[in-house]
């Protein structure tokens, strides 16, 4: 079976495209495509608890976690604090 | 329920600060469990640890436990506090001491 490389694009577009209204900043951290961190926004994590936001990016991933990723460091923002990190 | 959901169940209860870690707190295995127990230290509260790797079956009953793919993770008064990410986060705005100084039932007395 092929293992695919994963990237932090590849994290990005995920996260994008599963989670609401989602911007994501993806780095992979020693370059070697298993240690990322992340911050991402959604307007799903409104009103949701740090643990919630977090269970939603770890669906979002699901069967990536572990297999291609290695370690994910997170920080979730709701949009109207995303917007003031941006500052 | 399952045993060894049973047996996480019954670890929460007994211990009201409570860090399921790779490790233990002289010799933790992994950077993030190293970070979690640290901050956990500095809250000067006594706590317990779960070296997860010397027992697989919590290392992976925790998982479903908590509904979280990560280790470590953190218990307190029996709920799930979160990652070691969330451990920073709130330990950074204080909410990490004011859940362990504060007195669980504080609240229900009225």
């Amino acid at each position: 079976m092929e293992r695919c490389v994963f990237s932090a694009e590849r994290i990005k577009d995920l996260l994008e495209k599963q989670l609401a209204d989602c911007e994501a900043v993806v780095i992979d951290d020693v370059g070697d495509g298993e240690h990322f961190s992340a911050r991402v926004a959604s307007t799903e994590f409104v009103g949701k608890s740090l643990v919630q936001q977090h269970q939603l990016v770890y669906k979002a991933l699901a069967e990536h976690m572990h297999r291609d990723i290695h370690a994910l460091a997170l920080k979730t923002y709701t949009p109207d604090r995303w917007s003031g990190q941006e500052g | 329920m399952s045993d060894v959901h049973e047996r996480i169940q019954k670890l929460v209860d007994a211990n009201r600060v409570l860090l399921f870690m790779k490790g233990d707190r002289h010799f933790p295995q992994c950077g993030f469990s190293m970070r979690a127990v640290n901050i956990v230290h500095a809250l000067g509260v006594p706590f317990e640890t779960v070296d997860v790797l010397s027992d697989p079956e919590i290392r992976q009953g925790i998982k479903k436990f908590s509904n979280w793919p990560t280790i470590p993770q953190l218990y307190i008064d029996g709920e799930f506090i979160g990652g070691s990410d969330i451990v920073w986060e709130l330990y950074q705005s204080g909410d990490l001491q004011k859940k362990v100084t504060e007195h669980p039932n504080a609240e229900a007395v009225e």
